[in-house]
This record gives C-alpha cells, structure tokens and sequence, in this order.
C-alpha cells in the first residue's frame, strides 16, 4: 500500500457537479447518541401495556394451537389434518408454503439491498431478519409433522439408517430439506453476526448483574476496534453475497416440488420466478404488518420514515404487478400450449368450486397493490395496512389455489373431491400466527429491533471526509451524500 | 495479596468526530505504530488505509469453505446414489448422467459450508469470542458503542513510551487521554 495520500488536497478543484439533495434517512438531525438511546430504550424500559395485550393472546394462541395441535396429531395420526383420500398436501403444506415464502423478504431487505448499496435497508433490516427466523421456525414445523411419525423425520438426514436405504438425492422433496434448513441456518448467522455490535451497545449501558453478563456473553466481547469492523465487514459482504443466491434457491426448490411432478397445474417453467417474486410480495406485506404498529409504539418514526414505507410499497408494487403478470402467463399457457389437461386445470380453478379462492388471490395480489401507484395511498398509514393485509391473505388464497384446488381436481374424475381443512389445522395454523407474532414480541422485547450500527452509518457525519466538506466554500449549498464523494475521488483517481 | 500489581494496557484518547479519527489515524500510521487500534460505534469506510491495514483474507477460507461444501455434496450423493446403492426412482438413472439432480443439494451445501466458514473464520480473525479485555476496564470506553470515536496505543509496541505516546496523542488532537491498566492475578 502506498502511503502518498496522507495528506489529501484540503480543497478540491475541478468542476462542480451539482447534486440533488437526497431525502434524509434519519429526520430531525439526530446525533449518534440519540439514536442508541432511542432503540435500546425499547430492550431497556418497561414494556407498553399494549405489549402485554399482544403477548399474551399470541402465545396462548400458540400454545393451544402448536402445542395442543400437535399433541393431538402425534397422539392420533396425520388423518386428524382432515387430509381426503385424493388431496394429501392439504392446509399443512400450504401454510407451509406461505411461511418460508414471509420469510423471503427478510433475506431480500438485508442481502439484495445490501450488495445494491440501498442505504434505507439499515432502518429496517434487523427486524425482517427475525421475521425471517420465526417465519422459517413456524414453516419447519409442517413438513416435519406431515411426514407422520415424527420420531422419524431424522431420516431425512443424510445418515445410514436401519433399513439401509440412502435418501434419495434426485427428489426435490429432499432437495427441500436441504435448502430449507440451509436457508434457515445462514439466516440465523447473518441475524447473529448483525447484531453482536448491538449487544455489545446494549452490554456496554447496562449496570453489572446478570443482564450484563447475558449480553456480555453473547456480544462475545466486542470493542468496535478498526482492527475487527475490517473483518466485520468483509463477513457481512461475504454473507450478503452467500445470501442472495440462497434467497432465490430456497423458494425456487419450493417451487420445484410442485414444478417436477406431472400434475396439471404444477408443471410449468413459470414456477421457480414466480414463486420467488411471490414470496418477496408477501415478504415486504408482512414487514409492513409489524414495523408499522412497532415503528408508533415505540416512536421509532425518526428512524422509520415515511420514506421507508413509501419505497417498500413500491416495492410491494413491483412485485404485485410481476405476480399478477405471472398468473396471467400461467393461464394464457393453458391456453396456448394446447395441452388438455393443463387447460381443464385452469378451467376448474375459475369455475370450479373452488372459484372463490381464485378471486380472492387475484383480488387481494394482483388489484390491491396497485392502488399503490397513487402517492397518498402510499403516505396514508391506514391504506398501506389495509393493502398488506390483503396481500398477507392473498398470498395463502396463492397457495392454497396452487395445491388444494389443483389436487382436487386430478386426472381421474373419480378422484375428484372438495376440500376442507380440519379443526386440528385449522388450530395449528392459528397457532402458528400466535408463534410467529409471540415470538417476533419477544424479539422487540430482548433485542435491538433496528441496527444501531448502520443506522449510525448512514448519517452525514459519519463520513470520514465530511468536516473536510464542512469547511468547504460551497458548504450550504450542496450537501453530498458519503458515496456520492467516494464517486467523485475514484473518478479523478 | 497484600498488594494488587498492575499491568499498563496503553493509552486511550478520544477524537471529536469520524473525521478527527481518521487524521488521527492517518499519523498514528506515520509514525510507525503497530500494536494500536481505532475504536467507532461504526464501521468507517476507508479507516482501513488509513490505519495501513491490508484487507482482510477471510474471503480466500470462505473459497475453500464453500469448494469442500460442494465436493461434500456431490461425493455424498455420488456415492450412495451411483455406487453404494444404486436405486431407480421415478425412471431417473442411476448413473453418471444423474449427476444434474444433485446440482441444488451441491449448490445448498456450498452456501452451508461457506456460511460455518464466515462465522468460525470471522471469530477466528477477530479473536473472538473473549469474557474480558483491558479496554473494559476504562472509565470512558464503553462509549466506544455509542457514540465515542478512540484510538488505543498499545504498551506492548516498540515504539511505545509513558510520556512520549502520551504526548503524541496529545499533539494529534487526542482529548481525555486516559492510561488503562489491566490488573494481574
């Protein structure tokens, strides 16, 4: 390394370009101690009583419901999953389905828009990374309890067993094990390794005594020295980097339980894009969902800004329109293709008995969002919650159109039946919300709900060279963003 | 016991701002220091070369992490799939021409193994995890998480002397320069 530009240029020539002022991340100037108060605050006072008045219901909810749910199922057998003789993935695969894909968006917000250097992922990015968890840990429990005596799932390990049969690697169903529990594992690192420059904040406030030492114990003794943000970061690229082909994989092997079988309906190319835009619209509803309420409750509006939400309702946006796009090709493939089965399925999704979960999908995910295109839809907080709700509910009608209408209605008309999903699912599905809202309240409760870090890293002032702007001529005139003066140094470099 | 022996950890100053750190840094470098740290609530871009740090080798265990991830897969599936027991499921071959199946299992377990590599290989390089370190026992530095940028000279380098570090630090804008001491058992 040369050392020759120690001494940089106090004042910079050249011809000035001028620069849009960019919307401002943090609102009301925030200093850096403001914002480390403000969010471990969260973790450090009592909780609001509204805290309590969710807690409660969703973890007893999730009690009845996963633990009780369960319990009968084990003691019982599948058949209480109201599973018919021709529809065998029934509500238990949806569900599944419909989580991993909630979990998607979390990946997206702290992966993709990392390596796109979109600054505005810092605000929200730790919370999306623990809804992707609880999301992951409430789709694992389905497949695991679908395949029966659950006391043998671990045969879908990779391990010699006693009938001395290996699973099979060609089947997606175990492909899915794989990139599942793949997916799971690099999220909880990359949620970890996020967060232990937190906690150590965390640690550092706190008085001595057994919180001290949890947080202690768990920030694994950081200081914050160069010496390790250096490795720090090169981690977190390096798992961004791991991170976006694996977001993509995940849902596209999803997909491909569907997509290589020769089911009517579920063998078509479109599945593995399709199924991964839709998780990602479901994904950014669901952050909606929370991190509106949580950003009022705990007056995180200077850090969750309106822009915030207006970029991830574009986004929402997006996504909707590529979903809607993708449902119009599928049924114009029906068509086109001239392939007779694959029509009849389209056929009796519209006009089938199960016509009302068709409408309901194309209603919720495809015609909600695009109120979207109006700028007050996207400013008023009311309209936003009430689009995410239909696409929360849109996007399990998706799924459950996907697999319980399709199976319904197979090649022998002798098969053909209706289905209904049993109290034991039922139950267990309603569990699993509780699970998901239980588990993400505990998570605002013990944790930092923003990354304070990055957070801190997206103001002005933390740019190395900003004083050396400060007492620039046209300070007042053009304020930089950091990035866009590391553009301007690399280009004369 | 009677008396608790003290060990000089170094000096630590505080810098008012990212910029004054990054000076700071920049002759601290100069002055051909080794055993010296900066300390920010955040990662600062470019700190790196002003503290003449090369960059950090991580990527190349996560390259060999990953190779052994995806060589892991394919001999796992090759093996029990083609040669140990050969099964015919769904008409698809029991063969080499079976190989393309197995790329998403290949494909998972290169992230999965690459992923151990960044969390072990990472706690590896830092030094981590650690209960305790001399710097926890400043009065000032648990600041350094919130929102107090420092440098620390260690007493352990060459060039480090009680009253000419102190001094230094001074001269290079350093404030509430502070000797950490670490006491020895």
């Amino acid at each position: 390394m040369a050392h020759a530009t120690t001494h940089a240029p106090e004042t910079r020539q050249g011809p000035k370009i001028p620069v849009l002022e960019r919307e401002k991340l943090i609102l009301n100037g925030r200093s850096y101690h403001w914002i480390t108060d403000r969010i471990c605050s969260v973790v450090e006072n009592k909780q609001p009583a509204i805290w309590w008045l969710l807690f409660i219901p969703s973890a007893l909810i999730a009690l009845i419901g996963v633990v009780g749910g369960l319990s009968i199922l084990v003691s019982t057998g599948v058949g209480v999953w109201g599973m018919t003789n021709t529809v065998f993935w029934g509500w238990d695969i949806t569900n599944f389905v419909f989580w991993i894909g909630i979990g998607h968006a979390g990946t997206l917000i702290s992966a993709i828009l990392f390596l796109t250097r979109q600054n505005w992922r810092t605000s929200i990015n730790r919370a999306a990374e623990a809804m992707t968890i609880f999301a992951v840990c409430c789709a694992g429990i389905f497949p695991a309890f679908h395949v029966g005596r659950v006391w043998f799932a671990w045969f879908l390990a990779p391990v010699p067993n006693a009938n001395a049969v290996w699973q099979n690697f060609k089947s997606p169903l175990l492909w899915d094990v794989f990139a599942v529990s793949t997916y799971f594992t690099i999220s909880l690192i990359f949620w970890y390794l996020g967060m232990v420059p937190d906690l150590a904040t965390i640690r550092d406030r706190c008085k001595p005594g057994l919180r001290k030492l949890l947080y202690g114990i768990f920030s694994l003794g950081w200081r914050g020295g160069n010496r390790q943000w250096s490795h720090y970061e090169m981690a977190y690229l390096l798992l961004a980097a791991l991170s976006t082909p694996l977001v993509l994989s995940v849902h596209s092997v999803v997909s491909f339980d569907f997509a290589t079988s020769v089911v009517p309906g579920w063998h078509t190319t479109i599945f593995p894009p399709y199924f991964v835009a839709g998780a990602i619209f479901g994904g950014f509803a669901m952050v909606l969902t929370i991190m509106i309420p949580a950003r009022y409750i705990y007056g995180l509006q200077d850090m969750i800004t309106m822009k915030h939400i207006d970029n991830m309702a574009k986004i929402i946006l997006m996504t909707g329109t590529i979903v809607g796009y993708a449902y119009l090709m599928e049924l114009f493939v029906a068509f086109y293709s001239g392939a007779m089965y694959e029509a009849a399925a389209f056929k009796y999704r519209l006009t089938g008995p199960f016509w009302w979960a068709y409408v309901a999908m194309m209603s919720c995910n495809v015609l909600s969002p695009q109120i979207f295109w109006f700028k007050w839809c996207r400013e008023n907080l009311w309209v936003v919650m009430g689009v995410c709700m239909c696409v929360n509910v849109g996007m399990w009608f998706e799924r459950f159109v996907i697999i319980c209408t399709t199976l319904a209605r197979m090649f022998l008309p002798a098969d053909w039946g209706y289905y209904t999903a049993s109290p034991v699912e039922i139950m267990l599905f309603l569990g699993t919300i509780g699970m998901f809202l239980a588990l993400f309240l505990l998570f605002l409760r013990f944790l930092p709900c923003i990354n304070i870090a990055e957070v801190k890293w997206t103001l002005l002032e933390s740019d190395p060279h900003f004083d050396d702007h400060h007492d620039h001529p046209d300070h007042g005139v053009k304020r930089e963003a950091a990035y866009q003066h590391e553009l301007k140094s690399a280009h004369k470099a | 016991m009677s008396t608790t022996r003290k060990r000089v950890y170094g000096y630590l100053a505080e810098f008012k701002s990212a910029s004054a750190l990054y000076k700071a840094a920049e002759k601290v470098r100069d002055a051909g220091f080794r055993k010296w740290d900066c300390y920010s609530p955040y990662p600062i871009h470019g700190l790196d070369k002003a503290m003449g740090m090369k960059r950090s080798i991580l990527p190349w265990f996560v390259f060999f992490g990953g190779i052994t991830g995806t060589c892991t897969a394919f001999t796992l599936a090759y093996s029990t799939q083609v040669v140990i027991y050969p099964t015919v499921v769904q008409a698809k071959p029991a063969n080499i021409f079976t190989v393309p199946a197995f790329f998403p299992i290949m494909f998972e377990l290169t992230i999965l193994f690459s992923g151990f590599t960044v969390l072990f290989g990472l706690l590896a390089l830092m030094k981590l995890p650690r209960l305790n370190h001399p710097l926890f026992a400043s009065r000032q530095f648990h600041r350094a998480t919130d929102d107090g940028f420092f440098i620390a000279v260690e007493a352990r380098d060459a060039k480090f002397s009680p009253e000419g570090t102190r001094s230094f630090l001074e001269n290079i804008g350093g404030a509430s320069i502070e000797l950490v001491e670490e006491e020895e058992s």
